[in-house]
């Protein structure tokens, strides 16, 4: 019976699985290749940190593709306005978090216009895209002309790329050499998840909706607890929780609301899934495209600054290939390149997946022409098996 | 030789839960045109693809019989080999070539390395002669109507040598005229010694033009007719096709008309600087709540401009003129706009600009109303929106097994009904409606005029574009005829005949 529905469960929801199935198979290969050095605590809170902007990234990056277009320009975007950052708080003194403000502010308007021609007049986002791609380049030259790399001095501005939260609870009997703060937010994480699942449940079954049997309800949920609680562990047995994962967490989860819950994602989908349709039925394209185009360059903006403060400073050569990176991770995590299908925490895992990739290889010393191919082709091969295991459904 | 050119015999298909055709048998005489009828999901178009190759012979069990030898067919390609062509509903043309290309697509005539233009051009106008196309061979597929396009994929056939030309559904999209015009080149093809099987959903069509008729339902064959023998009409066709007979096709309305007007249109012209012409001109007519108003008018004649110019006016029109809707003189920008103010347009393609396939019933359905289903803040409230599409599921009897079906695995009726509830969630005033009953059944098509009764009783109005003649008549109270972007009349519907309306929309 349990074995019967375990089967019929993942091959309906085969794709998806196989994600975290890929996910694991990849940490295990690596933390067996690198001799448990992979998965020790300081490489994992490593990985999270370097999966932070490209996973901020293709989170906008996502939301693009949804709407059929492209966005190329991201990388230097990024790059550039990490640079205005750096200027910024070096050479006009301000402040780090009028700094970041300001950068938010460029990073959306930024992505307005790469996305206006597109919205109004109908130039393929490629075209205006690259356009942006070699401005932005450009322009990150520019300012970093004069000084060639810029420091950053600033402490608060860095430890968005390296700081960890600070331990609110500082006793040094209890659970010696773990970060107590950690584990109490995993706990609630924890408590949180099954509760809100539950509660979903209970809101399907009234609707006579499928759902798992009790079982296999409860097994799902004592696995993901485990993954939480491991992911914790290892996280508390380091520095804690790093800003840059709790931002990425924040992102995707404010962006995974938006797309799924409100009124305004299923506008994008709908823009996606058929824009003449959506147009008739009263959803205004232009808006929406614009919409996104500004996202997209907000969350540049980030990862920017994301960027800049785990290096302390701003180089020329920063942001060279992001763009490709966090559109790979959305491929890889299942957005439809035909448009109108995708997922925030598809995206994610398929940055996570794509960066444990390049952490492991590093790790284990592989030749870095050998990187990209290998990185090639476990792209190439998840498209291969998305589009597959999609037709099978069918 | 047997008298038969084909022989579908025993023919069982499955798909993964469904059995699509169970133990079918099918012949055509040599020389003959036989229609192929019956209800949308009756599997005419599953043994069509039987017939072409789509489904290779491993994967349905039966046999088939071509000129007398068994086939068996792994694609396309070797059914094409044989002498079988099929015309999809959907033309396989491509826009941006010309003619000729298209024709000798994929057989091109070549000299050495390069392609020999000249006498493929030579024997292309040879082909359009035979389908009576008089166009000329360099001309770009985009820029014929969807009649004329319809007979550049006859010549395609032709030149391929075809014995057996399947149509499927070649009239669904065609004027009246172009319906003529296609059915004498098909009678004429039969005189060459093609042989034709039809699948039509026009069943006066049907009779004008077939020897033999068989009626496919539920994936078994009916029976096959001789039509002038076993004396055919079109109620024994239904009668077989639904299984049940249906007394009349237009259901009863006597539901009053108010004296207030929802819509009054005044000199309304309409510019389309893509075309850089004008495709309205000088439009006015209004209709009263709780009535049903029919717009008749050859395609292309400017029913579908009109419709689209009043509600937001998606295609960028340069428009001039009044628009008084429930009494104040207003404009729509944008369709929201329009749906705001109580106006909704259910267009001609559901699948091209109707509905999103990828996305679930649930989804479509709240779409143009989302607002409806959500907080002020914007976050949908699943509960509401489950209830909202579970009620229609049930009032507009969707057969389906779940609200989160994707809309694409529905049935061509269903999915209409799907449309047709995207916009009564809208709660307009005025419906309009594009082509509502194109491409499905007949069971289904009495349902959406059922509908329609219902919702005019309850105070809507309707403004039904239709290219189907008997459909305007037996719906409307009243009927304008379009054409040349004009309104060239307004018929009461006790003055209006398919005659008087075909003399108005033929005017130019």
């Amino acid at each position: 019976m349990a074995y019967k529905e375990i089967r019929t469960m993942l091959r309906r929801n085969l794709r998806e699985y196989a994600m975290y199935i890929a996910l694991v198979a990849i940490m295990i290969i690596f933390s067996i290749f690198t001799n448990g050095n992979f998965i020790s605590s300081r490489n994992i809170a490593n990985l999270l940190n370097q999966t932070g902007y490209i996973a901020v990234l293709a989170v906008g990056m996502t939301l693009i593709i949804v709407i059929r277009h492209i966005d190329l320009s991201v990388g230097f975007l990024a790059g550039f306005l990490g640079a205005v950052a750096a200027v910024l708080m070096t050479q006009v003194h301000l402040n780090a978090w009028l700094t970041i403000l300001l950068v938010l502010v460029l990073g959306a308007a930024a992505g307005f216009v790469t996305g206006a021609p597109v919205a109004t007049l109908g130039i393929p986002a490629f075209v205006s895209s690259l356009a942006g791609w070699l401005i932005y380049r450009g322009a990150l030259m520019l300012t970093t002309a004069a000084t060639g790399t810029i420091i950053v001095p600033n402490e608060d501005f860095n430890a968005l790329g390296n700081g960890y939260i600070p331990e609110l609870f500082p006793l040094d009997n209890v659970l010696p050499g773990l970060h107590k703060t950690t584990i109490l937010i995993g706990l609630i994480t924890i408590i949180v998840m099954v509760v809100s699942q539950f509660m979903d449940r209970k809101r399907k079954q009234q609707y006579h909706f499928d759902v798992l049997s009790m079982p296999m309800f409860i097994l799902k949920l004592v696995l993901l607890s485990l993954v939480i609680a491991y992911i914790t562990w290892i996280l508390a047995g380091y520095n804690g929780l790093s800003w840059t994962f709790v931002i990425m967490m924040i992102v995707v989860f404010v962006y995974d609301f938006l797309a799924r819950k409100t009124v305004l994602g299923r506008h994008i989908f709908a823009v996606g899934g058929n824009p003449e349709a959506a147009e008739l039925s009263g959803i205004n394209v232009k808006k929406i495209t614009l919409f996104v185009f500004a996202s997209m360059g907000l969350l540049s903006a980030l990862a920017g600054i994301l960027f800049t403060a785990r290096l302390k400073s701003a180089t020329p050569q920063a942001g060279t290939l992001f763009e490709l990176d966090a559109i790979a991770a959305c491929y890889i995590g299942g957005v439809s390149a035909a448009g109108g299908i995708g997922s925030i925490t598809g995206s994610l895992i398929g940055a996570l997946v794509y960066m444990s990739l390049m952490n492991g290889m590093n790790l284990m010393g592989t030749d870095i022409s050998l990187q990209y191919i290998i990185r090639g082709l476990v792209l190439v091969g998840a498209v291969i098996f998305d589009v597959t295991s999609r037709k099978r459904k069918a | 030789m047997s008298e038969y050119i084909l022989e579908m015999q025993h023919i069982t298909k499955t798909f993964p839960g469904v059995r699509a055709l169970s133990d079918v048998t099918f012949s055509v005489k040599k020389g003959e045109i036989h229609c192929l009828v019956g209800e949308n999901g009756a599997g005419k178009s599953t043994l069509m693809k039987i017939l072409s190759g789509v489904y290779p012979h491993h994967e349905f069990e039966g046999k088939i019989l071509f000129d007398g030898k068994e086939v068996k067919f792994n694609g396309i390609h070797d059914s094409e080999e044989v002498g079988i062509g099929i015309i999809y509903q959907e033309l396989a043309l491509v826009p941006e070539m010309m003619v000729y290309e298209n024709v000798l697509l994929g057989h091109e005539i070549r000299r050495g390395l390069t392609i020999d233009i000249h006498e493929m051009i030579k024997e292309t106008e040879q082909l359009l002669e035979r389908v009576h196309l008089k166009v000329n061979p360099t001309t770009k597929i985009k820029d014929l109507g969807i009649g004329k396009q319809q007979l550049v994929e006859i010549a395609k056939a032709l030149s391929k040598n075809v014995k057996l030309l399947i149509l499927d559904e070649p009239t669904a999209a065609l004027n009246e005229d172009d319906c003529e015009n296609l059915l004498n080149i098909i009678r004429e093809l039969k005189s060459q010694g093609v042989t034709c099987i039809m699948i039509s959903h026009k069943l006066k069509e049907v009779l004008s033009i077939a020897d033999t008729i068989t009626v496919l339902r539920d994936g078994k064959t009916i029976c096959t007719m001789d039509r002038e023998k076993d004396k055919v009409n079109e109620q024994v066709l239904i009668k077989h096709m639904v299984g049940r007979s249906i007394e009349n096709i237009y259901p009863k309305r006597n539901s009053r008309i108010w004296d207030d007007v929802v819509i009054e249109v005044k000199n309304w012209t309409a510019f389309d600087p893509k075309l850089g012409r004008n495709v309205l001109k000088d439009v006015n007519f209004k209709i009263r709540r709780g009535e049903i108003v029919g717009l008749a008018g050859l395609m292309g004649s400017g029913r579908t401009e009109l419709a689209r110019s009043l509600f937001g006016n998606p295609d960028g029109y340069e428009i001039s003129g009044e628009l008084i809707f429930k009494g104040k003189n207003q404009r729509f920008n944008h369709p929201s706009e329009a749906i705001a103010a109580g106006l909704a347009y259910a267009s001609e393609d559901r699948k091209r600009n109707g509905l999103v396939l990828i996305q679930p019933i649930k989804t479509n359905i709240t779409m143009a109303n989302l607002g409806e289903v959500a907080t002020k803040q914007g976050v949908i409230i699943d509960e509401k929106e489950i209830q909202v599409a579970s009620q229609y599921v049930k009032d507009m009897t969707i057969k389906t097994p779940s609200i989160q079906q994707l809309v694409l695995n529905l049935s061509g009726g269903n999915q209409q009904k799907v449309s047709v509830s995207k916009w009564l969630f809208a709660k307009p005033d005025l419906l309009i409606l594009d082509e509502p009953t194109r491409g499905i059944d007949v069971g289904a098509k009495y349902e959406i005029y059922t509908l329609m009764n219902e919702l005019v009783a309850r105070g809507m109005s309707i403004l039904m574009i239709s290219s189907e003649l008997p459909e305007v008549l037996g719906m409307s109270d009243r009927v304008y005829v379009v054409a040349n972007g004009h309104i060239k009349g307004e018929l009461p519907i006790s003055e209006a005949t398919q005659e008087r309306v075909m003399e108005l929309a033929t005017q130019y």
